[in-house]
């Protein structure tokens, strides 16, 4: 077992920010991405897409 | 591959895509091996255990002032190449410099409570990295305030290149003023002041933080890429004649 002497308090909880910190931006980035794929799906389904994307199905 | 080629977003999406899993993998990898390091480097012979929150304040002071670094280099690429991925870049990367100053700021307070018998002071560098968090918060906000992201990107990019002053005040301000905080120790002429048995994780770990900073800003540009489709179809339904 690891002894971090008697500022043990500050260590944890020094590295239990940076997981807090870390997990949080984790956690933001990946609902946003589910988020927006959800949003983007529903648009697709309802039959509206970007011209950009209309475009290249005329094309092709 | 040229970067030309990478500015049509649908490219940057698919080969993004395919770097996104190995970026994540290799930040596990570099994190496992620093956290392995971290368990068996020795005390400090001053600060004692107290050393191993330098693992985590280090590194994300420097992904703080990189993260502001790339998005000045983003900010020219708005104002003057109007590369289409480069306000993308930047918008992407403002969230993800916050989160790491913000971690620096929490770490830095926790360190220097036992060693300096305060959590705070208004010294130069504490106080400029705290700026450079209070700057980025500033950034998103401007962001989040201008609808329209053309001109949001030149009204942020502005912004950022002005901030940029603060990088080189962040640096140098152990040597301008007296400060509490210690002088630089690891990137200075001369040579690292660090023993190799604490130098070494320590360079992990920063690398660790680096591809972390780097996956993350991937994801955040393509969440932001997404975003833009969004709200062009959303723009497309509006203007619709049946309005759906």
């Amino acid at each position: 077992m690891m002894h971090l002497g008697p500022h043990a308090a500050f260590i944890v909880t020094a590295y239990a920010a940076a997981i807090a910190i870390v997990a949080g931006l984790v956690a933001w980035i990946v609902l946003d991405q589910r988020h927006l794929a959800r949003m983007l799906e529903e648009f697709e389904a309802r039959g509206i897409s970007r011209r950009s994307g209309r475009a290249d199905g005329e094309k092709g | 591959m040229s970067l030309i080629e990478l500015a049509n977003p649908s490219r940057f999406l698919a080969v993004s895509g395919r770097a996104l899993p190995w970026l994540s993998a290799a930040t596990v990898l570099a994190f496992a091996v620093g956290i392995f390091q971290i368990y068996f480097a020795p005390d400090d012979y001053q600060q004692g255990a107290t050393v191993k929150i330098m693992f985590i304040h280090v590194p994300a002071a420097w992904l703080g002032i990189f993260g502001w670094l790339l998005m000045s280099a983003a900010a020219l690429g708005t104002l003057v190449w109007r590369h289409p991925l480069a306000d993308v870049a930047g918008k992407a990367a403002a969230p993800i410099g916050s989160a790491f100053t913000l971690m620096c700021l929490v770490t830095g307070s926790l360190w220097g409570r036992p060693m300096w018998g305060t959590y705070w002071v208004w010294d130069a560098r504490l106080t400029s990295v705290l700026v450079l968090f209070l700057m980025y918060l500033g950034v998103i906000a401007l962001w989040r305030t201008i609808e329209d992201p053309t001109q949001a990107a030149r009204a942020a990019a502005i912004l950022t290149l002005v901030g940029a002053i603060n990088i080189p005040i962040i640096k140098f301000s152990v040597d301008w003023w007296n400060t509490l905080h210690q002088p630089t120790s690891v990137l200075r002429l001369g040579g690292s002041t660090i023993h190799p048995a604490i130098l070494v994780p320590l360079i992990v770990m920063a690398i660790a933080f680096t591809l972390l900073f780097l996956t993350l800003n991937l994801a955040a540009m393509r969440n932001e890429i997404m975003r833009r489709r969004v709200r062009s179809m959303m723009m497309l339904q509006a203007a619709s004649p049946a309005g759906s």
